[in-house]
């Protein structure tokens, strides 16, 4: 069947960025046990990578919870859009509730029969759930092992990964111009204010461009 | 507890809070245009700010070294599409070599 084929390869492939994240959020001086438990319990890359950077960058807990949930919003929207597809109550809910990322939506809604939609949906929840968490711990357990993080190149890979997320999403002129205005606003208030703030406060933009247009 | 304790437990909770309630809410509390308009730019204001502060700030200063040189070559490597853990190595390759001829 080849839902179960696409499900496994997406998920083998996405993850494998478990490593890049493991790397990335000991170098941002969160500890192995921290890193792994971020891929387990908040388990949705966006946010993951910010929290970790936000607070390598020396912002606070608050900055970095509030940035990684307003990253993470969206899995809300997906929700939505699954709950009549699965039709789940009770433990299964909250299974499918853990499991609800970008992937797992992008393959179910891919699907065109119903019981495919369902079949894509669990297998690559699951599928990138399983190896987003063990690539997790051997990135976790490789950048622990190898000392200075700027030698290796760390530190630029954070960023790397940052571009690569969102890279796909600047498609129109809109979307470039919003982002060209979050690198200047973000990097005024860099000299200003506390770490964290300057990241969160380019939020405003979304929601002011969001709300009028 | 430490700010990265707090982080974790913090931004777990709330990640699942908002799985669960896409789930569980009927679909006209989170389906207006607007909200759907914003959640799309959402991402890219803070990803694009997340790659700014990561990349040229170090705490309040504004400081160019070699993390541009892997950011480079990540964003090269994306002109060409290649593939995200190319484009997380490369940059990290990148970086280190700026880094080892001291920039």
């Amino acid at each position: 069947m080849s839902v179960k084929r696409d499900s496994f390869s997406l998920s083998f492939a996405v993850g494998a960025y478990g490593t890049a994240f493991g790397a990335a959020s000991v170098t941002a001086h969160f500890t192995v046990l921290q890193s792994c438990l971020l891929s387990l319990l908040t388990f949705s890359g966006a946010s993951q990578f910010a929290v970790i950077g936000v607070l390598g960058a020396g912002g606070s807990a608050i900055s970095g919870i509030a940035t990684a949930t307003l990253l993470g919003s969206r899995n809300a929207l997906y929700g939505l859009r699954m709950a009549p597809i699965l039709k789940v109550r009770g433990l299964k809910r909250i299974v499918a509730a853990q499991v609800t990322i970008d992937e797992s939506t992008a393959i179910a809604t891919a699907q065109k029969d119903e019981a495919d939609q369902v079949t894509g949906f669990w297998h690559t929840g699951f599928g990138v759930f399983v190896f987003w968490n063990i690539f997790t711990l051997l990135g976790a357990l490789g950048a622990k092992a190898i000392g200075n993080p700027s030698a290796w190149g760390l530190d630029a890979a954070v960023p790397a990964a940052f571009i690569g997320l969102v890279w796909p999403r600047l498609t129109d002129r809109k979307s470039r111009l919003i982002a060209g205005a979050a690198v200047l606003l973000s990097l005024a208030l860099v000299p200003i204010a506390p770490a964290g703030v300057p990241i969160i406060t380019t939020a405003l933009l979304a929601i002011i461009v969001g709300w009028r247009v | 507890m430490t700010p990265q304790w707090i982080a974790v437990i913090g931004t777990s909770l709330l990640a699942f809070t908002l799985k669960y309630l896409g789930h569980s809410v009927p679909a006209s509390w989170l389906s207006h245009p607007r909200i759907q308009r914003i959640n799309t730019l959402i991402p890219i204001v803070l990803l694009t700010a997340l790659v700014a502060v990561n990349s040229v700030t170090v705490k309040t200063k504004i400081i160019f070294d070699h993390r541009l040189a892997g950011l480079a070559v990540a964003v090269t490597a994306l002109l060409f599409k290649l593939p995200f853990p190319v484009i997380v190595a490369g940059a990290a390759i990148g970086s280190a070599i700026a880094y080892h001829f001291k920039y």
